[in-house]
């Protein structure tokens, strides 16, 4: 499995943990790419730029920062942030996230395509989350959308994947990374989404809210190597009725 | 008292009324709200739901929980971590005028109290708002006293704009306006508008607001929905805790906050819970049965009713309350706060103060003691579109 890369945009990752951004301290940057393994850390705009502990003087060289355009609420303000973050220096990744919904934060996915489709169009790596659903994904993906990054659960609230079968369904049909964000509350949540199938998982809450950071950003690297291994040697089939006769087809041999 | 009274439920000629049925829906329930019918048992019912029903929320700011504050503050100290992670939001208010055509009969800024009056030119703005950012805050909250002849709309306008250029967030606290006057003070760089009802009580309301455009109820009470209509991105709501059943109230805010969430979800929601404090020429006002205690128990309730709020601590109170707070509910917190006329920095001081604050520690020593709990100060959580 030397060559087990995650490619977004053309880009190359050995790991496949993206550390989110909602909550955030200095200490969890350090352990999530010194313990997890991250690769990828995603960023508030609205969060940036400070003069006062900038977020961005804390993440390391060679890590690439995935600027999320979180606060806004329509396709325009997201494209509006994104440029922003170009012009800040932050690179061509963006995460869009457009929520209308101050209560349950679930993605926009209609004002996403449309954002999707203008910053693929400017040159931008664009990793939209979304509500889980078929038709968005491939409107996403037709939009020019690097990967999809559809929710497991709502955010923050650590209840794992519990839009699973219908993340299983963009697995199966879409072509592109299917990255899981939201919801991943433990390492078996991360596991269980790596075992899916899913090309990386993302998660914050989880780590950010753990008694010891670095021993659970640790932990999350392990689950998910252990699910994308246990993927990659193909899962046995696990049954989820017993079948040790044939009650129905006995006849035929009798 | 010889002059007049205006009737407090109807609106002037110049106040546009937007028609929203909300206040009523909002009064109905704090009327048929009785903290007292509550036991123990409701409490814990209600603890142990993801999502609290109104009723549950009611069951939280009643005697009956009191004593279970602990595990009161337990839930809402998991509920703000899981909402808001570390981060604690740093800002500051920043007096420019204290001119008041009100006559409200708690607050020192009343217009038949004797105290130095002062309105803050533009370059007084200025200076006030370089040294205020050169201590690193990115979020100002600018406020006035309520004179619209003295501090007219156009004039705070240009106080966001002079704000635009040193902050990345302007909160306002000023007189409530009309729809069309928010969407200009959104336009110069407000981006969030913070008006407390002080009572929902309204005929206790009456007897505390005796002039002034301040008196007129309902105009006060429809303003967040008008600032949300006006394109701000966000509005807070607070009752002046002490001035009525504080229980009561409460519930109204978390109410009131509540139904304009469900009509304009975009919105972000905010709380302040502000007690009663001393003012100048009168030293009897208290919080009465307002206690840390019962303090603590409203913070908490807002928090688990409505664990996505912002929650702003005042510096009415002491650092050993605030510094406990934001451990449990609270995610916002003012440092190198001033609340007269000038005077941060090296600034002249030209106006008296609103209250008295108890927590006076500045910019640093309150990052500082952020940090010192293991939470993550955050200087600016929104962009300006």
């Amino acid at each position: 499995m030397e060559k087990d890369k995650l490619i977004i945009g053309g880009h190359e990752f050995d790991s496949r943990f993206i550390l989110g951004s909602g909550k955030y301290s200095l200490e969890l940057i350090k352990a999530a790419v010194e313990n997890a393994g991250a690769q990828i850390i995603t960023l508030a705009l609205r969060r940036a730029n400070s003069d006062v502990d900038n977020i961005l003087d804390y993440i390391p060289k060679g890590v690439t920062l995935l600027p999320n355009t979180s606060g806004a609420r329509n396709a325009e303000e997201a494209v509006r942030i994104a440029r922003l973050s170009r012009e800040l220096g932050c690179g061509d990744f963006v995460k869009i996230e457009i929520m209308r919904d101050s209560k349950y934060l679930l993605p926009e996915n209609y004002e996403t395509i449309k954002a999707t489709e203008i910053l693929a169009n400017e040159g931008f790596v664009v990793m939209p989350y979304m509500y889980p659903d078929l038709n968005v994904a491939r409107d996403l993906k037709n939009a020019g959308a690097a990967t999809i990054m559809p929710l497991g659960a709502p955010i923050g609230t650590n209840k794992g994947i519990v839009t699973k079968e219908f993340i299983k369904i963009l697995i199966e049909e879409i072509d592109l990374p299917i990255i899981v964000d939201a919801g991943i509350g433990k390492p078996s949540h991360a596991c269980e989404a790596m075992e899916m199938g899913a090309a990386a998982v993302m998660a914050n809450t989880a780590i950010a809210t753990a008694g010891d950071i670095p021993a659970m950003a640790e932990a999350f690297r392990k689950a998910i190597e252990a699910g994308r291994t246990a993927y990659l040697s193909g899962m046995g089939r696990v049954r989820d009725r017993a079948s040790a006769s044939s009650p129905l087809t006995g006849f035929l041999r009798d | 008292m010889s002059e007049a009274r205006i009737d407090h439920m109807t609106y002037l000629p110049d106040m546009e009324n937007i028609g929203s049925d909300i206040q009523d829906r909002v009064i109905a329930a704090m009327e048929s709200y009785d903290p007292e019918k509550y036991t123990a048992e409701d409490v814990r019912a209600a603890l142990e739901k993801d999502v609290l029903t109104p009723e549950d929320y009611g069951a939280l700011l009643s005697p009956a929980a009191t004593p279970l504050m602990e595990e009161i503050a337990q839930r809402a100290q998991a509920e703000t971590r899981k909402h808001f992670g570390s981060s604690i939001q740093l800002f500051t208010p920043l007096y420019i005028a204290n001119y008041c055509e009100n006559y409200c009969i708690y607050c020192g800024f009343n217009c038949h109290n004797k105290i130095h009056r002062a309105k803050l030119d533009y370059s007084e703005i200025e200076k006030e708002m370089q040294a205020i950012s050169s201590t690193g805050l990115e979020e100002v909250l600018i406020l006035t006293g309520e004179s619209r002849k003295m501090s007219d709309v156009e004039y705070i306008g240009e106080a966001c704009r002079i704000a635009k250029k040193y902050f990345k967030v302007t909160g306002l606290e000023v007189y409530p306006m009309n729809t069309d006057e928010y969407r200009y003070l959104h336009e110069c760089g407000a981006d969030y508008v913070t008006v407390f009802q002080e009572t929902y009580n309204s005929d206790k309301y009456e007897t505390l607001h005796l002039a002034g455009h301040k008196r007129i109820f309902p105009y006060r009470f429809n303003a967040q929905e008008r600032a949300i209509r006006g394109g701000m991105r966000g509005v807070g709501f607070a009752a002046l805790l002490g001035l009525s059943d504080f229980r009561k109230d409460a519930f109204a805010t978390g109410i009131h906050a509540y139904l304009i969430q469900q009509k304009y979800p975009h919105a972000d929601i905010a709380f302040s819970c502000p007690r009663l404090r001393p003012i100048i020429n009168n030293d009897k006002i208290n919080p009465k049965d307002v206690h840390e205690t019962q303090l603590l128990q409203v913070m908490c309730a807002y928090r688990i009713f409505m664990p996505f709020a912002s929650l702003t601590i005042s510096t009415r109170e002491c650092a050993r309350f605030r510094d406990n707070s934001i451990k449990i509910a609270a995610t916002k917190i003012s440092a190198g706060v001033d609340v007269g006329i000038g005077g941060h920095g090296d600034n002249e001081r030209k106006g008296d103060e609103q209250f008295e604050i108890s927590d006076g520690r500045n910019v640093k020593e309150v990052y500082d003691a952020i940090k010192a709990q293991g939470l993550q100060p955050v200087m600016s959580e929104y962009i300006y579109l």
